[in-house]
């Protein structure tokens, strides 16, 4: 049995990001190529950091699905050029991290001059625009802090990268 | 050795020690967020670890791992600038070395994204974004800290003075890196050192402190030859895989 690579992209769409699981590893833009190589399904799976911790865990839930939808022979390679982006989470990605509570990431904001303290995020619970940032790392590396001055709730803003 | 296998030793010694050192901070740092911040960078620096040692472990062609790479080997096979090993005295001495490896490091990465190599040039171009959010914070800690109260310039002062002889070992070069040149594996480097000299010109103005004029330098650690606080940081770092060589989590 070989599945068509957009069926295998449509079951990598119901894998959760371990870190943030409202949101799958295709809308958040990592895996960036799936193809067969005989009877071997290979994914390419770009990181998001480095050093993200999750990317292991990634790539075992990967195979795991594909396991359980009868595919045999899964790899998962990692692809560390281009370098990912914030800019590559999908549109469906950016509403659900929103949905979920955390502010999206500013759109070609990475490098940017000033790169955090130019920034902005709009409150995920009010939608106002007056925020402040509390702290540069938050609950994991690739999230900041920041509190809503209008409805003073704090909450997490995915960084630019 | 292999001068790339050499190169990719030295830039991934570099990290992996400051890794460390930057990741026992976790839990004790004087305030949450720069607990968080010291650990979320000593994650980015054992990440960029890893893809070094892939790359020396690849030219070498010995069949070792990264895991090897960081676990077995000794001191004096150690090839880490000795800025990395200096100790976490205090908060001060923790940020001053950060903030001077940072101001290293971020053109040493933007001069790698332009590597003739091409695993080096991907490794650049995904560690300088990181790089970038480094120096973002150690920067503007350096300032806050330096121009502000009597206590905390002191110390900030006093940091600067112990660290910055060893500054120099980030940026000193031998034939390796010039046999790396010839090769297009490196780019100029010259321009790292201009580029650390201005950011560290203008930040350390703007902090209220002054660079110790007597010129010392104090280099080795990229060929070997190390201070007394790296046994122990080795010690730690590999008590675990020496006690148990086989353990698998």
């Amino acid at each position: 049995m070989r599945p068509d690579t957009d069926t295998v992209r449509g079951w990598l769409g119901e894998v959760p990001d371990p870190e943030i699981p409202a949101i799958s590893v295709v809308d958040l833009g990592i895996v960036r190529d799936v193809g067969w190589e005989g009877e071997t399904l290979v994914v390419d799976v770009t990181p998001t950091y480095a050093g993200c911790p999750a990317t292991l865990v990634i790539a075992l839930d990967i195979e795991t699905a594909l396991h359980a939808r009868g595919i045999e022979k899964v790899e998962v390679r990692r692809k560390m050029s281009p370098a990912w982006s914030t800019d590559w989470i999908s549109p469906e990605g950016r509403q659900k991290l929103l949905d979920y509570g955390i502010a999206p990431p500013q759109l070609n904001a990475a490098n940017c001059a000033g790169m955090l303290s130019a920034q902005t995020a709009a409150c995920p619970q009010c939608g106002s625009e007056n925020t402040e940032m509390l702290a540069g790392r938050g609950s994991t590396p690739c999230k900041a802090q920041f509190r809503c001055r209008d409805c003073r709730e704090p909450f997490d803003y995915f960084k630019a990268i | 050795m292999d001068p790339l296998v050499t190169f990719c030793l030295r830039m991934g010694d570099t990290a992996l020690i400051l890794g460390q050192q930057t990741a026992a901070w976790c839990g004790h740092a004087p305030v949450l967020e720069e607990d968080i911040a010291f650990a979320n960078m000593g994650l980015d620096l054992i990440g960029q670890t890893q893809l070094w040692y892939e790359i020396a472990a690849e030219a070498e062609g010995k069949g070792r791992t990264p895991d090897d790479l960081a676990f077995f080997r000794t001191e004096r096979q150690f090839l880490n600038a000795q800025l990395v090993e200096r100790p976490n005295v205090d908060f001060a001495h923790a940020l001053m070395r950060q903030y001077l490896f940072d101001a290293w490091h971020l053109p040493m990465q933007e001069a790698l994204c332009e590597s003739g190599h091409e695993p080096i040039r991907g490794l650049a171009q995904k560690s300088v974004k990181e790089v970038r959010y480094h120096i973002d914070r150690s920067r503007d800690l350096i300032v806050r800290l330096g121009d502000g109260s009597e206590e905390s310039r002191a110390k900030m002062q006093g940091a600067l003075d112990a660290l910055w002889p060893y500054a120099a070992d980030l940026m000193a070069t031998d034939e390796v890196e010039k046999t790396l040149a010839e090769q297009g594996v490196l780019p100029d480097l010259h321009r790292v050192r201009r580029a650390f000299d201005a950011e560290t010109a203008a930040t350390l103005e703007r902090a209220t402190l002054a660079i110790p004029e007597n010129g010392h330098a104090r280099t080795g650690g990229r060929s070997g030859i190390h201070t007394e606080t790296m046994g122990y940081i080795l010690a730690e770092m590999q008590s675990v895989p020496r006690s148990y060589p086989d353990a698998r989590w």
